[in-house]
Protein backbone atom coordinates (compact mmCIF):
# COMPACT_ATOMS: atom_id res chain seq x y z
CA UNK A 1 0.00 0.00 0.00
CA UNK A 2 1.20 3.24 -0.90
CA UNK A 3 0.48 6.09 1.92
CA UNK A 4 1.73 9.05 0.02
CA UNK A 5 -1.05 11.52 -1.67
CA UNK A 6 -3.01 8.60 -3.15
CA UNK A 7 -4.80 10.52 -5.63
CA UNK A 8 -3.68 11.03 -9.41
CA UNK A 9 -1.42 8.02 -9.02
CA UNK A 10 -3.54 5.76 -11.42
CA UNK A 11 -3.47 2.47 -9.03
CA UNK A 12 -6.33 0.10 -9.81
CA UNK A 13 -9.14 1.26 -12.11
CA UNK A 14 -12.04 0.90 -10.11
CA UNK A 15 -14.90 2.24 -12.77
CA UNK A 16 -14.85 1.58 -16.29
CA UNK A 17 -17.56 3.20 -18.99
CA UNK A 18 -17.33 0.86 -21.52
CA UNK A 19 -18.86 2.40 -24.93
CA UNK A 20 -21.68 3.88 -23.15
CA UNK A 21 -24.38 5.32 -25.65
CA UNK A 22 -28.13 6.52 -24.63
CA UNK A 23 -30.94 7.99 -25.82
CA UNK A 24 -33.62 9.46 -24.42
CA UNK A 25 -37.23 9.84 -25.73
CA UNK A 26 -38.03 13.07 -26.89
CA UNK A 27 -39.89 15.00 -24.44
CA UNK A 28 -42.68 15.95 -27.40
CA UNK A 29 -43.31 12.21 -28.07
CA UNK A 30 -41.56 12.23 -31.57
CA UNK A 31 -38.03 11.25 -32.40
CA UNK A 32 -35.34 10.49 -29.58
CA UNK A 33 -32.74 12.81 -27.95
CA UNK A 34 -29.26 10.92 -28.35
CA UNK A 35 -27.76 11.89 -24.62
CA UNK A 36 -24.19 10.25 -24.80
CA UNK A 37 -22.35 8.85 -27.31
CA UNK A 38 -19.64 6.29 -27.67
CA UNK A 39 -17.92 6.91 -23.95
CA UNK A 40 -15.21 5.44 -23.02
CA UNK A 41 -13.49 6.03 -19.59
CA UNK A 42 -11.36 4.09 -16.58
CA UNK A 43 -11.27 5.94 -13.37
CA UNK A 44 -8.61 4.72 -10.71
CA UNK A 45 -9.52 4.38 -7.65
CA UNK A 46 -9.45 7.15 -5.09
CA UNK A 47 -9.22 9.36 -8.07
CA UNK A 48 -11.15 12.62 -7.88
CA UNK A 49 -12.51 13.35 -11.60
CA UNK A 50 -15.02 16.42 -12.54
CA UNK A 51 -17.24 15.61 -15.57
CA UNK A 52 -17.89 19.89 -17.75
CA UNK A 53 -19.64 20.79 -20.40
CA UNK A 54 -22.46 22.66 -21.66
CA UNK A 55 -25.90 22.42 -20.19
CA UNK A 56 -27.54 19.25 -21.71
CA UNK A 57 -24.75 17.23 -22.69
CA UNK A 58 -25.33 14.11 -20.83
CA UNK A 59 -23.17 14.67 -18.06
CA UNK A 60 -26.04 13.80 -15.62
CA UNK A 61 -27.15 10.88 -17.55
CA UNK A 62 -23.79 9.02 -17.76
CA UNK A 63 -23.27 9.81 -13.52
CA UNK A 64 -26.51 7.76 -13.49
CA UNK A 65 -25.49 5.27 -15.72
CA UNK A 66 -22.41 4.76 -13.42
CA UNK A 67 -24.44 4.84 -10.25
CA UNK A 68 -27.22 2.40 -11.58
CA UNK A 69 -30.27 4.73 -12.08
CA UNK A 70 -30.15 4.10 -15.55
CA UNK A 71 -29.50 1.11 -17.97
CA UNK A 72 -27.64 2.69 -21.07
CA UNK A 73 -29.11 2.11 -24.30
CA UNK A 74 -25.70 0.96 -25.24
CA UNK A 75 -22.40 -0.64 -24.04
CA UNK A 76 -21.75 -0.89 -19.92
CA UNK A 77 -20.45 0.24 -16.62
CA UNK A 78 -18.49 -1.84 -14.32
CA UNK A 79 -17.84 -1.25 -10.75
CA UNK A 80 -14.64 -3.12 -9.58
CA UNK A 81 -14.84 -5.64 -12.60
CA UNK A 82 -18.79 -5.86 -11.72
CA UNK A 83 -21.20 -4.68 -14.32
CA UNK A 84 -24.10 -2.47 -13.05
CA UNK A 85 -27.21 -3.49 -13.19
CA UNK A 86 -29.12 -1.06 -10.97
CA UNK A 87 -28.35 1.12 -7.99
CA UNK A 88 -25.13 -0.06 -5.71
CA UNK A 89 -26.01 1.55 -2.37
CA UNK A 90 -23.15 -0.17 -0.60
CA UNK A 91 -20.62 0.99 -3.41
CA UNK A 92 -22.20 4.33 -4.73
CA UNK A 93 -23.19 7.43 -2.66
CA UNK A 94 -25.14 10.32 -4.37
CA UNK A 95 -25.04 13.93 -3.47
CA UNK A 96 -27.39 16.50 -5.52
CA UNK A 97 -28.08 19.79 -6.68
CA UNK A 98 -30.71 20.21 -4.26
CA UNK A 99 -29.78 18.41 -0.70
CA UNK A 100 -32.36 15.93 -0.63
CA UNK A 101 -33.56 15.46 3.18
CA UNK A 102 -36.45 14.87 4.45
CA UNK A 103 -38.11 17.86 5.47
CA UNK A 104 -40.53 15.95 8.52
CA UNK A 105 -37.12 14.31 9.96
CA UNK A 106 -33.89 15.91 11.79
CA UNK A 107 -30.60 16.05 10.13
CA UNK A 108 -29.36 13.15 12.65
CA UNK A 109 -32.65 10.92 11.54
CA UNK A 110 -32.18 11.33 7.83
CA UNK A 111 -28.95 9.90 7.84
CA UNK A 112 -29.78 7.12 9.97
CA UNK A 113 -32.96 6.29 7.70
CA UNK A 114 -30.47 6.43 4.61
CA UNK A 115 -28.59 3.92 6.82
CA UNK A 116 -31.73 1.90 7.35
CA UNK A 117 -32.43 1.74 3.70
CA UNK A 118 -28.33 0.69 3.04
CA UNK A 119 -28.77 -1.89 5.64
CA UNK A 120 -26.27 -0.96 7.51
CA UNK A 121 -26.08 -2.80 11.38
CA UNK A 122 -29.02 -1.75 13.29
CA UNK A 123 -26.50 -0.35 16.30
CA UNK A 124 -24.03 1.50 14.31
CA UNK A 125 -26.59 3.44 13.12
CA UNK A 126 -26.35 6.23 15.59
CA UNK A 127 -22.71 6.28 16.17
CA UNK A 128 -22.45 6.40 12.04
CA UNK A 129 -24.32 9.26 11.40
CA UNK A 130 -22.98 11.27 14.69
CA UNK A 131 -19.40 10.62 13.45
CA UNK A 132 -20.33 11.54 9.77
CA UNK A 133 -22.08 15.04 10.61
CA UNK A 134 -18.77 15.64 12.92
CA UNK A 135 -16.74 15.32 9.91
CA UNK A 136 -18.45 17.87 7.64
CA UNK A 137 -19.11 20.11 11.40
CA UNK A 138 -22.91 20.03 11.82
CA UNK A 139 -22.50 17.92 15.24
CA UNK A 140 -24.54 21.14 17.01
CA UNK A 141 -26.78 20.69 14.36
CA UNK A 142 -28.07 16.87 14.22
CA UNK A 143 -31.26 17.35 16.04
CA UNK A 144 -32.37 20.43 13.76
CA UNK A 145 -34.81 20.32 11.32
CA UNK A 146 -33.60 21.05 7.60
CA UNK A 147 -35.96 24.53 7.38
CA UNK A 148 -33.65 25.58 10.27
CA UNK A 149 -30.38 25.28 7.99
CA UNK A 150 -29.21 27.52 5.96
CA UNK A 151 -28.76 26.29 1.95
CA UNK A 152 -24.66 25.50 2.57
CA UNK A 153 -25.16 24.11 5.81
CA UNK A 154 -28.26 21.42 3.96
CA UNK A 155 -25.79 20.56 1.66
CA UNK A 156 -22.77 19.62 3.96
CA UNK A 157 -25.79 17.70 6.05
CA UNK A 158 -26.04 15.88 2.35
CA UNK A 159 -22.56 15.51 2.23
CA UNK A 160 -22.33 14.11 5.56
CA UNK A 161 -25.17 11.16 4.67
CA UNK A 162 -23.21 10.38 1.71
CA UNK A 163 -20.28 9.95 3.51
CA UNK A 164 -22.13 8.12 6.25
CA UNK A 165 -23.05 5.67 4.00
CA UNK A 166 -18.95 4.46 3.44
CA UNK A 167 -18.70 3.88 -0.11
CA UNK A 168 -16.18 3.92 -2.04
CA UNK A 169 -17.57 5.68 -5.00
CA UNK A 170 -19.36 9.48 -4.65
CA UNK A 171 -21.08 10.72 -7.28
CA UNK A 172 -21.37 14.44 -7.14
CA UNK A 173 -24.16 16.21 -8.95
CA UNK A 174 -23.55 20.10 -9.26
CA UNK A 175 -23.46 20.19 -5.29
CA UNK A 176 -22.62 23.34 -5.34
CA UNK A 177 -25.06 24.80 -8.13
CA UNK A 178 -27.71 26.27 -5.84
CA UNK A 179 -24.65 27.88 -3.17
CA UNK A 180 -23.56 31.41 -3.23
CA UNK A 181 -19.86 32.27 -4.28
CA UNK A 182 -18.62 32.20 -1.19
CA UNK A 183 -20.13 29.27 0.61
CA UNK A 184 -19.14 27.20 -2.13
CA UNK A 185 -15.48 28.17 -1.90
CA UNK A 186 -15.25 27.13 1.14
CA UNK A 187 -17.21 23.92 0.83
CA UNK A 188 -14.65 23.02 -1.68
CA UNK A 189 -11.72 23.95 0.10
CA UNK A 190 -13.38 21.88 3.07
CA UNK A 191 -13.99 18.86 0.67
CA UNK A 192 -10.57 18.97 -0.96
CA UNK A 193 -9.41 18.67 2.89
CA UNK A 194 -12.18 16.10 3.91
CA UNK A 195 -11.90 14.00 1.13
CA UNK A 196 -8.27 13.89 1.57
CA UNK A 197 -8.05 11.55 4.31
CA UNK A 198 -10.66 9.40 2.93
CA UNK A 199 -9.53 8.17 0.15
CA UNK A 200 -12.80 8.07 -2.02
CA UNK A 201 -13.41 7.54 -6.11
CA UNK A 202 -15.07 11.14 -6.93
CA UNK A 203 -17.12 11.91 -9.48
CA UNK A 204 -17.63 15.96 -9.92
CA UNK A 205 -20.34 17.43 -12.00
CA UNK A 206 -19.56 21.09 -12.51
CA UNK A 207 -20.29 23.77 -14.18
CA UNK A 208 -17.23 26.30 -12.42
CA UNK A 209 -14.23 25.73 -14.09
CA UNK A 210 -11.80 27.22 -10.86
CA UNK A 211 -13.90 23.98 -9.14
CA UNK A 212 -12.94 21.93 -11.52
CA UNK A 213 -9.16 22.57 -11.53
CA UNK A 214 -9.29 22.87 -7.91
CA UNK A 215 -10.46 19.77 -7.14
CA UNK A 216 -10.00 17.44 -9.81
CA UNK A 217 -6.96 15.01 -10.25
CA UNK A 218 -8.76 14.82 -13.78
CA UNK A 219 -11.38 16.77 -16.26
CA UNK A 220 -13.19 15.60 -18.67
CA UNK A 221 -14.71 18.02 -21.12
CA UNK A 222 -17.76 17.04 -22.90
CA UNK A 223 -18.72 18.36 -26.31
CA UNK A 224 -22.41 19.54 -26.69
CA UNK A 225 -24.81 16.93 -27.19
CA UNK A 226 -24.70 14.13 -28.25
CA UNK A 227 -22.01 13.76 -25.23
CA UNK A 228 -18.98 12.62 -26.12
CA UNK A 229 -15.47 13.26 -24.48
CA UNK A 230 -13.48 16.42 -25.92
CA UNK A 231 -10.57 16.40 -23.52
CA UNK A 232 -8.71 15.85 -20.86
CA UNK A 233 -6.88 17.06 -18.49
CA UNK A 234 -4.86 16.16 -15.88
CA UNK A 235 -4.34 18.03 -12.52
CA UNK A 236 -1.26 16.93 -11.06
CA UNK A 237 -1.12 18.69 -7.48
CA UNK A 238 -1.34 17.00 -4.06
CA UNK A 239 -4.35 16.72 -2.23
CA UNK A 240 -5.47 18.50 0.47
CA UNK A 241 -4.79 21.87 -2.18
CA UNK A 242 -4.40 24.96 0.22
CA UNK A 243 -6.08 28.21 -1.26
CA UNK A 244 -2.44 29.35 -2.66
CA UNK A 245 -2.94 26.58 -5.23
CA UNK A 246 -6.05 28.83 -6.61
CA UNK A 247 -3.86 31.74 -7.17
CA UNK A 248 -0.64 30.01 -8.70
CA UNK A 249 0.40 30.52 -12.34
CA UNK A 250 -0.66 26.44 -12.64
CA UNK A 251 -3.62 26.71 -11.64
CA UNK A 252 -4.46 30.42 -14.25
CA UNK A 253 -3.13 27.89 -17.12
CA UNK A 254 -5.01 25.17 -16.46
CA UNK A 255 -8.29 27.04 -15.81
CA UNK A 256 -7.70 28.91 -19.19
CA UNK A 257 -7.02 26.40 -21.35
CA UNK A 258 -10.08 24.62 -20.20
CA UNK A 259 -12.11 27.50 -20.93
CA UNK A 260 -11.02 27.43 -24.69
CA UNK A 261 -12.09 23.80 -24.82
CA UNK A 262 -15.25 25.04 -23.40
CA UNK A 263 -16.09 27.67 -25.45
CA UNK A 264 -16.48 26.37 -28.66
CA UNK A 265 -18.68 23.75 -26.87
CA UNK A 266 -20.85 26.17 -24.96
CA UNK A 267 -21.46 28.27 -28.56
CA UNK A 268 -22.17 25.51 -29.86
CA UNK A 269 -24.89 24.00 -27.51
CA UNK A 270 -26.30 27.65 -27.70
CA UNK A 271 -26.82 27.82 -32.11
CA UNK A 272 -28.42 24.30 -31.60
CA UNK A 273 -31.07 25.40 -29.31
CA UNK A 274 -31.30 28.86 -31.40
CA UNK A 275 -31.87 26.36 -34.55
CA UNK A 276 -34.37 24.49 -32.52
CA UNK A 277 -36.33 27.61 -31.63
CA UNK A 278 -36.57 28.85 -35.03
CA UNK B 1 -58.45 23.16 -1.86
CA UNK B 2 -55.39 21.70 -0.44
CA UNK B 3 -53.81 24.83 -1.38
CA UNK B 4 -56.33 27.29 0.43
CA UNK B 5 -56.16 24.85 2.87
CA UNK B 6 -52.46 25.00 3.44
CA UNK B 7 -52.41 28.64 2.73
CA UNK B 8 -55.07 29.36 5.63
CA UNK B 9 -52.50 26.86 8.11
CA UNK B 10 -50.06 29.86 6.75
CA UNK B 11 -52.29 32.71 7.76
CA UNK B 12 -52.83 31.48 11.32
CA UNK B 13 -49.15 29.92 11.78
CA UNK B 14 -47.75 33.68 11.18
CA UNK B 15 -49.70 35.06 13.77
CA UNK B 16 -47.56 36.46 16.99
CA UNK B 17 -49.42 35.81 20.53
CA UNK B 18 -50.32 39.26 20.82
CA UNK B 19 -52.26 38.81 17.55
CA UNK B 20 -53.72 35.62 18.08
CA UNK B 21 -55.35 37.29 21.15
CA UNK B 22 -56.63 40.72 18.81
CA UNK B 23 -58.23 38.12 16.44
CA UNK B 24 -60.12 35.72 19.36
CA UNK B 25 -61.44 39.38 20.63
CA UNK B 26 -62.74 39.94 17.15
CA UNK B 27 -64.24 36.54 17.20
CA UNK B 28 -65.97 37.36 20.95
CA UNK B 29 -67.46 40.67 19.79
CA UNK B 30 -68.72 39.26 16.97
CA UNK B 31 -70.82 36.34 18.49
CA UNK B 32 -71.74 39.93 21.55
CA UNK B 33 -73.02 41.80 18.98
CA UNK B 34 -74.53 39.22 16.92
CA UNK B 35 -76.72 38.30 20.42
CA UNK B 36 -77.23 41.98 21.57
CA UNK B 37 -78.69 42.56 17.82
CA UNK B 38 -80.83 39.56 17.97
CA UNK B 39 -82.28 40.96 21.38
CA UNK B 40 -82.88 44.09 20.59
CA UNK B 41 -84.88 43.49 17.65
CA UNK B 42 -86.83 40.11 19.72
CA UNK B 43 -87.27 42.61 22.27
CA UNK B 44 -88.60 45.07 20.19
CA UNK B 45 -90.78 42.93 18.76
CA UNK B 46 -89.57 44.45 15.18
CA UNK B 47 -89.34 40.61 14.22
CA UNK B 48 -92.38 38.78 15.39
CA UNK B 49 -91.49 36.17 18.67
CA UNK B 50 -93.03 33.54 16.74
CA UNK B 51 -89.92 33.43 14.12
CA UNK B 52 -87.35 34.53 16.23
CA UNK B 53 -87.60 33.70 20.01
CA UNK B 54 -85.72 35.97 22.42
CA UNK B 55 -81.94 34.69 23.23
CA UNK B 56 -82.90 34.24 26.71
CA UNK B 57 -85.72 31.88 25.65
CA UNK B 58 -83.68 29.69 23.31
CA UNK B 59 -80.65 29.70 25.87
CA UNK B 60 -83.94 28.22 28.38
CA UNK B 61 -84.76 25.88 25.89
CA UNK B 62 -81.18 24.40 25.33
CA UNK B 63 -80.63 23.80 28.58
CA UNK B 64 -83.75 22.41 28.84
CA UNK B 65 -83.14 19.77 26.22
CA UNK B 66 -79.55 18.87 26.94
CA UNK B 67 -79.91 19.19 30.76
CA UNK B 68 -83.13 16.60 30.91
CA UNK B 69 -81.06 14.09 27.68
CA UNK B 70 -84.14 14.71 25.76
CA UNK B 71 -81.90 15.48 22.53
CA UNK B 72 -79.25 12.33 23.35
CA UNK B 73 -81.31 9.88 21.52
CA UNK B 74 -80.91 12.06 18.32
CA UNK B 75 -77.65 12.86 18.75
CA UNK B 76 -76.68 9.05 18.96
CA UNK B 77 -78.32 8.66 15.67
CA UNK B 78 -76.60 11.33 14.14
CA UNK B 79 -73.12 9.90 15.68
CA UNK B 80 -73.59 6.37 14.64
CA UNK B 81 -74.51 7.59 11.23
CA UNK B 82 -71.45 9.43 11.23
CA UNK B 83 -69.53 6.54 12.66
CA UNK B 84 -70.37 4.10 9.99
CA UNK B 85 -70.12 6.42 7.25
CA UNK B 86 -67.07 8.54 8.19
CA UNK B 87 -64.71 5.31 8.28
CA UNK B 88 -66.08 4.34 4.66
CA UNK B 89 -65.49 7.28 2.84
CA UNK B 90 -61.73 7.40 4.75
CA UNK B 91 -61.15 4.02 3.25
CA UNK B 92 -62.61 4.64 0.35
CA UNK B 93 -61.23 7.65 -0.40
CA UNK B 94 -57.75 6.52 0.66
CA UNK B 95 -57.59 3.23 -1.09
CA UNK B 96 -59.30 4.33 -4.46
CA UNK B 97 -56.79 7.68 -3.95
CA UNK B 98 -53.38 5.78 -3.73
CA UNK B 99 -54.50 3.28 -6.34
CA UNK B 100 -54.55 6.31 -8.92
CA UNK B 101 -52.19 8.10 -8.16
CA UNK B 102 -49.50 4.37 -8.66
CA UNK B 103 -49.34 5.70 -12.08
CA UNK B 104 -48.42 8.99 -13.49
CA UNK B 105 -51.16 8.11 -16.44
CA UNK B 106 -54.39 7.15 -13.88
CA UNK B 107 -53.26 10.57 -11.91
CA UNK B 108 -53.66 12.47 -15.14
CA UNK B 109 -56.48 10.60 -16.50
CA UNK B 110 -58.48 10.52 -12.77
CA UNK B 111 -57.96 13.40 -10.62
CA UNK B 112 -59.59 15.77 -13.33
CA UNK B 113 -62.83 13.39 -13.27
CA UNK B 114 -62.87 13.42 -9.59
CA UNK B 115 -62.32 16.72 -9.40
CA UNK B 116 -65.15 17.80 -11.69
CA UNK B 117 -67.67 16.68 -9.35
CA UNK B 118 -67.05 19.39 -6.94
CA UNK B 119 -69.16 21.11 -9.69
CA UNK B 120 -72.54 19.12 -9.21
CA UNK B 121 -74.11 19.60 -5.62
CA UNK B 122 -74.16 16.11 -5.16
CA UNK B 123 -76.72 16.62 -2.90
CA UNK B 124 -79.41 15.71 -5.79
CA UNK B 125 -78.09 12.23 -4.84
CA UNK B 126 -79.64 12.05 -1.94
CA UNK B 127 -83.32 11.07 -3.11
CA UNK B 128 -82.02 7.60 -4.82
CA UNK B 129 -80.34 7.09 -1.40
CA UNK B 130 -83.63 7.59 -0.06
CA UNK B 131 -85.62 5.72 -2.70
CA UNK B 132 -83.17 2.64 -2.52
CA UNK B 133 -82.09 2.54 1.45
CA UNK B 134 -85.26 3.78 2.79
CA UNK B 135 -85.41 7.21 5.56
CA UNK B 136 -83.65 5.27 8.41
CA UNK B 137 -80.15 5.66 8.96
CA UNK B 138 -78.66 3.61 5.82
CA UNK B 139 -79.61 6.94 3.71
CA UNK B 140 -77.63 9.03 5.79
CA UNK B 141 -74.95 6.75 5.78
CA UNK B 142 -74.34 6.52 1.74
CA UNK B 143 -74.92 10.07 1.48
CA UNK B 144 -72.17 10.82 4.12
CA UNK B 145 -70.06 8.55 2.50
CA UNK B 146 -70.69 9.68 -0.69
CA UNK B 147 -69.83 13.38 0.10
CA UNK B 148 -66.48 12.90 2.23
CA UNK B 149 -65.25 10.67 -0.48
CA UNK B 150 -64.20 13.28 -2.77
CA UNK B 151 -62.03 15.51 -0.80
CA UNK B 152 -60.06 12.43 0.76
CA UNK B 153 -59.28 10.75 -2.28
CA UNK B 154 -58.13 13.88 -4.38
CA UNK B 155 -55.91 14.83 -1.82
CA UNK B 156 -54.62 11.42 -1.69
CA UNK B 157 -54.05 11.42 -5.02
CA UNK B 158 -52.49 15.19 -4.78
CA UNK B 159 -50.37 13.90 -1.97
CA UNK B 160 -48.68 10.87 -3.14
CA UNK B 161 -48.58 11.98 -7.08
CA UNK B 162 -46.58 15.52 -5.75
CA UNK B 163 -43.92 13.56 -3.64
CA UNK B 164 -40.15 15.16 -4.80
CA UNK B 165 -39.15 13.06 -7.23
CA UNK B 166 -35.49 13.93 -5.74
CA UNK B 167 -36.60 12.33 -2.39
CA UNK B 168 -37.58 9.01 -4.01
CA UNK B 169 -34.26 8.74 -6.56
CA UNK B 170 -32.17 9.05 -3.38
CA UNK B 171 -34.27 6.58 -1.75
CA UNK B 172 -33.79 3.97 -5.02
CA UNK B 173 -30.02 4.89 -4.80
CA UNK B 174 -29.40 4.00 -1.03
CA UNK B 175 -30.98 0.51 -1.68
CA UNK B 176 -34.79 1.17 0.14
CA UNK B 177 -37.40 -1.58 -0.79
CA UNK B 178 -40.85 -0.69 -2.01
CA UNK B 179 -42.19 -1.18 1.55
CA UNK B 180 -39.55 0.81 2.87
CA UNK B 181 -40.12 3.27 0.28
CA UNK B 182 -43.95 3.75 0.90
CA UNK B 183 -43.93 3.86 4.87
CA UNK B 184 -40.64 6.14 5.18
CA UNK B 185 -40.84 8.94 2.17
CA UNK B 186 -44.24 8.43 0.28
CA UNK B 187 -46.71 8.61 3.35
CA UNK B 188 -44.97 10.72 5.33
CA UNK B 189 -44.47 13.00 2.74
CA UNK B 190 -48.23 12.61 1.51
CA UNK B 191 -49.40 13.28 4.98
CA UNK B 192 -49.95 16.77 5.63
CA UNK B 193 -52.11 16.82 2.09
CA UNK B 194 -53.82 13.81 2.72
CA UNK B 195 -54.58 14.89 6.42
CA UNK B 196 -55.99 17.96 5.08
CA UNK B 197 -57.94 16.02 2.86
CA UNK B 198 -59.24 13.53 5.65
CA UNK B 199 -60.39 16.88 7.72
CA UNK B 200 -62.25 18.27 5.03
CA UNK B 201 -63.96 14.81 3.90
CA UNK B 202 -65.45 14.23 7.14
CA UNK B 203 -66.30 17.62 8.25
CA UNK B 204 -68.30 17.33 4.66
CA UNK B 205 -69.34 14.00 5.87
CA UNK B 206 -71.34 14.97 9.11
CA UNK B 207 -72.45 18.05 7.45
CA UNK B 208 -74.11 15.92 5.13
CA UNK B 209 -75.74 13.44 7.32
CA UNK B 210 -77.55 16.37 9.40
CA UNK B 211 -78.59 17.74 6.26
CA UNK B 212 -80.00 14.77 4.87
CA UNK B 213 -81.99 14.22 8.05
CA UNK B 214 -83.51 17.46 7.88
CA UNK B 215 -84.62 16.60 4.55
CA UNK B 216 -86.26 13.02 4.98
CA UNK B 217 -85.49 11.20 8.25
CA UNK B 218 -87.33 10.20 11.62
CA UNK B 219 -84.70 10.64 13.61
CA UNK B 220 -81.55 12.67 14.26
CA UNK B 221 -80.60 15.89 15.46
CA UNK B 222 -80.72 17.78 11.92
CA UNK B 223 -84.43 15.53 11.63
CA UNK B 224 -85.52 17.27 15.38
CA UNK B 225 -85.24 20.66 13.78
CA UNK B 226 -87.09 20.07 11.14
CA UNK B 227 -89.84 18.09 13.08
CA UNK B 228 -90.30 21.34 15.63
CA UNK B 229 -90.29 23.69 12.82
CA UNK B 230 -93.43 21.66 11.14
CA UNK B 231 -94.90 21.76 14.79
CA UNK B 232 -94.20 25.97 14.93
CA UNK B 233 -92.43 25.25 17.98
CA UNK B 234 -89.50 27.70 17.10
CA UNK B 235 -88.64 27.90 20.67
CA UNK B 236 -87.49 24.32 20.26
CA UNK B 237 -86.16 24.36 17.05
CA UNK B 238 -83.98 27.47 18.19
CA UNK B 239 -82.84 25.57 20.54
CA UNK B 240 -81.72 22.84 18.65
CA UNK B 241 -80.04 24.97 16.19
CA UNK B 242 -78.06 25.76 18.59
CA UNK B 243 -77.31 22.47 19.59
CA UNK B 244 -76.99 21.26 15.83
CA UNK B 245 -73.88 24.31 15.53
CA UNK B 246 -72.65 23.54 18.56
CA UNK B 247 -72.12 20.15 17.68
CA UNK B 248 -70.88 21.07 14.34
CA UNK B 249 -68.23 23.29 15.75
CA UNK B 250 -67.17 21.29 18.60
CA UNK B 251 -66.62 18.36 15.52
CA UNK B 252 -64.58 20.65 13.59
CA UNK B 253 -62.52 21.66 16.56
CA UNK B 254 -61.99 18.08 17.07
CA UNK B 255 -61.13 17.57 13.34
CA UNK B 256 -58.53 20.53 13.36
CA UNK B 257 -56.71 18.18 15.55
CA UNK B 258 -55.66 15.89 12.42
CA UNK B 259 -54.27 18.74 10.91
CA UNK B 260 -50.54 18.53 10.49
CA UNK B 261 -48.46 19.71 13.24
CA UNK B 262 -46.16 22.80 12.02
CA UNK B 263 -42.61 23.14 12.34
CA UNK B 264 -42.40 19.48 12.01
CA UNK B 265 -43.54 19.82 8.63
N1 LIG C 1 -35.62 11.35 -18.28
C1 LIG C 1 -35.34 11.96 -19.45
N2 LIG C 1 -36.22 11.86 -20.47
C2 LIG C 1 -35.98 12.47 -21.65
N3 LIG C 1 -34.88 13.20 -21.90
C3 LIG C 1 -33.99 13.36 -20.91
C4 LIG C 1 -34.18 12.76 -19.64
N4 LIG C 1 -33.12 13.08 -18.85
C5 LIG C 1 -32.32 13.85 -19.60
N5 LIG C 1 -32.82 14.03 -20.84
C6 LIG C 1 -32.20 14.77 -21.93
O1 LIG C 1 -30.93 14.24 -22.17
C7 LIG C 1 -29.99 15.26 -22.37
C8 LIG C 1 -28.87 15.15 -21.37
O2 LIG C 1 -29.38 15.41 -20.08
P1 LIG C 1 -28.45 15.50 -18.79
O3 LIG C 1 -27.65 14.27 -18.67
O4 LIG C 1 -29.33 15.84 -17.64
O5 LIG C 1 -27.52 16.74 -19.14
P2 LIG C 1 -26.53 17.56 -18.19
O6 LIG C 1 -26.53 16.95 -16.85
O7 LIG C 1 -25.22 17.49 -18.88
O8 LIG C 1 -27.05 18.97 -18.19
C9 LIG C 1 -30.74 16.57 -22.28
O9 LIG C 1 -31.04 17.02 -23.58
C10 LIG C 1 -32.01 16.21 -21.55
O10 LIG C 1 -33.04 17.02 -22.00
MG1 LIG D 1 -27.27 17.67 -15.04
Amino acid sequence: MTNETGRGAMAETLIKVEDVSHVFPAPDGGGEVIALEGIDIEIGRGEMVSLIGPSGCGKSTLLNVIGGMIAPSQGAALIGGARVRGPRPKEVAYIFQESALLPWATILDNIKVSLEFQKAPRATRDQVAREALKAVGLDAFATSYPHQLSGGMKQRAALARALSLRTDVLLMDEPFAALDEQTRMIFSEDLSRLLANERKTILLVTHSLAEAVFLSDRIFVFTSRPGRIKAVLEVDEPHPRSPAFMTSPKFNDLRNRLYELLRDEVLAAIGKDRQGLA
Amino acid sequence: MSAASAAGQALTARLTPAQRRASALVKLSALALLLIVWHFVTVTEIVSPFFLPKPADVLRNFIRIVGSGQAWPDLKVTLFEFAIAGPIALVAGGLVGFLVSLTRYGARVFEPIISSVYAIPIIIFYPISVMALGIGPESKIAHGALFGFFPICLNTIQGFSRVDPLLIRLAHSTGASQRQLFWRIMLPAAAPTILSGVRLGLMLCFLAIIGGETIASIEGIGHRVVWYAEGMQTGNMFAYIVFVVLVAVIMNAALSLLEFRKGRS
